[in-house]
């Protein structure tokens, strides 16, 4: 079996598979479920200062967006950091990691944007055993509005100020959560690692609104009326995770940084692609909520089964697949495939041909008896067919040998050259 | 337990008040919601659908279905009625695995249909039990036409003359319209009246004149007809019974099919109604299937079938077959009945083993003999009394594309016309079409017909 222990920045936990900062880790009852079901680490939900603790609505926090069945596709919350006092929540996270010690602890902050707030929060977590930091400045919604969350998340200058003031103040290792809500992740990131973080956390929530209640016209969810924007997350915002996360894993300045992968994760294979594009472990919320902490065990069983089966170490697996993303001019415009339908497999939907006639390339016929047939002098390999067929592996797209003539321009297969030698780019250079 | 349930003969009350009731409740209820929903979500949307072709009426499945998945059950019930104004009665009777969920794709999948029978039911029933007609007729043409029969086809036919404008009367044979909607299919097939108030519901749109007990022949002749309006579309069904052309046919409670489904769907209560201690229906279609079943559920204890064929030229679909036997009835093929035994009323039946061979059906010397108190024949029926100038094929009157048949301004369609397969969904298909030659000729304004 392979070995799924993980040291993340020298946090060591049972598997990579953490629980994020969120509902799901807002107290003892829930975290001891949690470990008891098997996750590797949780990221306790953002504390905040001392004091009075903020409040949440007390109508809907959650909107959905569902896909078929009411499967839950994605989901926004306007929930705020921890609205329990800070008292109770350092209290019960002695309590747990005492129990739990082989678990790895993490605590979510965010404070104020001062020095001496920082300051005193750092101390007072001082003696809970927890293993690390996250700083969360990420939260959209509510606390953004106050200065802090993603109004600090989006200036990279206040990113590198704040991570230095937790590094001078803390011993902890110190992971920078980081919003999307941004333009270009890498300056974030970046800032986080000029501050001294040990590493990132991505991705927070994404601004959004999941749907309009057409009868009352608000934003859901809908407070007697009105609808605020909110955090969203769950399967529907991973493409948008991966990618962010690989921009990191690539980019020259933050390459290297540690990154905790964040955004869908729901099956173990989700979590597998995080740690392809370079995350160290994962973070997981909305498949939690949706099915419960028992995914946890499938996620487990899942990666082992992999590993196992690709007789792969979990340290293969990270980073693996970061060499492969490349900028699009470096793609090899020579690779040619041509679309191909395995008339065994075809259930004769026509969902291909819908989509080739009608906003394609028309490069499919449509033959007496519901027969669909690649027209490879018009396939241009789009994949458009692949993802719409309903059948998995009925269509595949077949590479052209190196000499086969593609019959869509006549030419024979080429080997490797890209769009920075290609005769039409007006910046092109001449091929070495 | 009833007193009279193992009484010999053919006796009422097999079974009491409340086992009847229990019997004869609705076959396959009604999807709910949330039912509907994650049936729906099944549906491809596939490209020019097969189920669309395999529906005589070429309704838009796929798109009705994505209708109702996005919570417009209204809307897909508006493009189930445009294709197919009995969409309702469709839902139930029509045997779907022949049509349009044995086209659909995922038979190829996974060996399990899109539920669209059920799903047309769900969007269908819930237009209509708002009581409200949704169709509007087009401004009045000031012609008229007469159709014959308020069955299926006519019923389709009229509704879509109406629609246009023109003015229709119908003339039903029997007390009640419906044809065989209310006269000829199982009572659990369309329970709490539904074929009268799908009546009334397509009658809704106006311009429709019903005239019962008005039998071609007797009281309305077809020169009449055409002498008085503008169109005549002939949509009576059949009117009589193929004989089992047996010795002893003539015995008491040897009777037809048909007639047993009629008198049971009209029964106020069932409890009166007679029925066999062992009962042996001769035939292999759908009439056959009705009226085994429902003897089984009116409480005879030994219901069989006898088929003179193999059981894959059954006119019964194969779901229709397998609720038979589900039921306790029990299917015999390949045997034809020879002599029908008894003293004044039918005991027993004398089969012979059939063979089917290149010079068509043989009866070999294997024999053997059923108990029989009540017998009934299902073997298919035939058209009585045509009015005689209209050319006949196989016994049916003879069309050409659109209903028309050989005398000019006269159409036809159902089962009364040639070259229709005795179903519902085709009968209304043909009276729609029908309808649009008619107006097409009437007003010069082109046929529009779905599919």
């Amino acid at each position: 079996m392979a070995d799924l222990r993980s040291n993340f920045i020298g946090i060591k936990s049972p598997n990579p598979f953490w629980l994020a900062s969120a509902p799901p880790t807002d107290k003892e009852y829930n975290v001891r479920r949690a470990f008891q079901a098997g996750w590797g680490g949780v990221v306790w939900k953002t504390l905040g200062a001392e004091g009075p603790p903020v409040v949440n609505v007390n109508g809907p926090r959650y909107g959905v967006v569902h896909g078929a069945d009411r499967r839950v596709l994605g989901i926004n919350n306007i929930e705020l950091i921890t609205d329990r006092p800070l008292e109770v929540n350092l209290r019960e996270i002695k309590s747990v990691k005492r129990d739990y010690p082989d678990r790895a602890l993490i605590i979510s902050l965010m404070v104020p944007c001062d020095e001496d707030s920082w300051r005193d929060i750092l101390h007072r977590i001082e003696d809970t055993g927890a293993d690390g930091v996250e700083l969360n400045f990420g939260c959209p919604h509510g606390m953004a509005e106050r200065g802090m969350g993603s109004a600090v998340g989006q200036v990279p200058d206040y990113i590198e100020m704040v991570t230095r003031w937790v590094k001078t103040h803390s011993r902890m290792p110190c992971i920078v959560k980081l919003t999307p809500n941004i333009t270009d992740v890498t300056k974030p990131a970046a800032a986080a690692k000029r501050g001294g973080a040990d590493a990132v956390s991505l991705i927070n929530t994404i601004n959004s609104i999941t749907s309009v209640d057409l009868d009352l016209f608000a934003p859901q969810p809908t407070i007697d009326g009105k609808g605020s924007h909110g955090g969203y997350c769950g399967p529907a915002v991973k493409p948008i995770a991966l990618n962010m996360v690989a921009e990191i894993a690539r980019d020259p300045v933050t390459a290297g940084i540690p990154i905790s992968g964040i955004g869908g994760v729901t099956t173990w294979r989700d979590a597998a692609e995080f740690m392809a594009l370079g995350a160290g472990n994962v973070q997981v919320c909305t498949a939690a909520m949706t099915y419960g902490f028992k995914v946890v065990q499938e996620m487990i069983t899942g990666l082992h089964d992999y590993l196992d089966g690709n007789d792969m170490a979990l340290s293969d697996l990270i980073g693996r697949a970061v060499p492969n993303v490349r900028n699009w001019q470096e793609l090899n415009l020579n690779y040619v495939t041509k679309a191909v339908i395995d008339q065994d497999a075809c259930i004769s939907c026509g969902r291909c041909y819908a989509a080739c006639e009608d906003t394609s390339h028309q490069a499919i016929a449509m033959k007496p008896g519901r027969v669909f047939e690649v027209i490879e002098e018009e396939c241009v390999a789009c994949n458009l067919c692949v993802d719409v067929c309903p059948v998995e592996n009925c269509i595949s797209m077949r590479e052209l040998a190196v000499g086969e003539i593609d019959k869509r321009t006549g030419i024979p297969r080429g080997t490797y050259a890209n769009w920075t030698s290609h005769p039409n780019n007006p910046m092109a250079r001449a091929a070495e | 337990m009833s007193q009279a349930r193992l009484s010999p003969g053919v006796v009422p009350g097999r079974l009491t008040p409340q086992q009847l009731a229990a019997n004869f409740v609705d076959v396959a209820p009604p999807l709910d919601r949330h039912e509907a929903h994650v049936a729906a979500d099944r549906c491809y949307f596939c490209h020019d659908a097969p189920c669309i072709t395999a529906c005589p009426t070429s309704i838009d499945i796929p798109l009705f279905i994505r209708q109702i998945a996005t919570d417009t059950p209204d809307a897909a019930a508006m493009t189930i009625f445009h294709a197919n104004i009995l969409g309702g009665m469709c839902a139930r009777v029509c045997p779907t695995e022949q049509l349009c969920e044995g086209a659909c794709v995922r038979m190829e999948a996974e060996g399990k249909p899109v539920e669209i029978g059920a799903l047309q039911r769900y969007a269908t029933d819930g237009l209509m039990a708002k009581r409200v007609h949704p169709f509007r007729r087009a401004p009045q043409t000031g012609r008229s036409v007469a159709v014959v029969g308020a069955g299926p086809a006519g019923l389709a036919a009229a509704h879509r003359l109406a629609a246009k404008g023109h003015d229709v009367t119908i003339f039903e044979a029997r007390p009640k319209p419906g044809g065989l909607n209310e006269y000829g299919i199982a009572s659990y097939k369309a329970v709490d009246g539904f074929a009268q108030a799908e009546v009334d519901w397509i009658i809704g749109i106006g311009g429709m004149e019903l005239r019962h007990d008005q039998v071609l022949g007797r009281d309305i002749t077809l020169d009449g007809l055409r002498a008085e309006y503008d169109a005549v579309f002939l949509g009576m069904g059949l009117g009589g019974v193929n004989a089992l052309r047996a010795e002893g046919e003539d015995r008491r409670h040897v009777l037809d099919a048909v007639s047993f489904i009629r008198d049971l769907r009209q029964a106020s209560d069932l409890t009166t109604l007679p029925v066999g201690r062992d009962v042996v229906v001769i035939g292999g279609g759908m009439t056959a299937i009705d009226a085994a079943v429902q003897a089984r559920l009116l409480g005879a204890e030994n219901v069989t079938i006898v088929y003179r064929r193999g059981q894959d030229r059954m006119g019964a679909s194969r779901h229709e077959q397998d609720h038979a036997t589900a039921s306790g009835v029990r299917i015999i093929c390949d045997a034809a009945p020879v002599t029908l035994h008894g003293n004044g009323a039918v005991a027993e039946i004398e089969f012979a083993y059939t063979e089917d061979g290149p010079d068509g059906l043989k009866l070999t010397e294997n024999r053997f003999r059923l108990r029989a108190d009540q017998v009934f024949r299902a073997i298919g029926q035939r058209l009585d009394g045509a009015p005689p100038e209209l050319q006949l094929i196989d016994g049916k009157i003879a069309v050409s594309a659109h209903g028309r048949t050989s005398l000019d301004g006269v159409w036809a369609g159902g089962d009364c016309a040639a070259g229709g397969n005795d179903l519902t969904v085709t009968a209304v298909a043909q009276g729609r079409d029908a309808a649009e030659d008619i107006d097409a000729r009437l007003t010069g304004r082109p046929v529009e017909i779905p599919g």
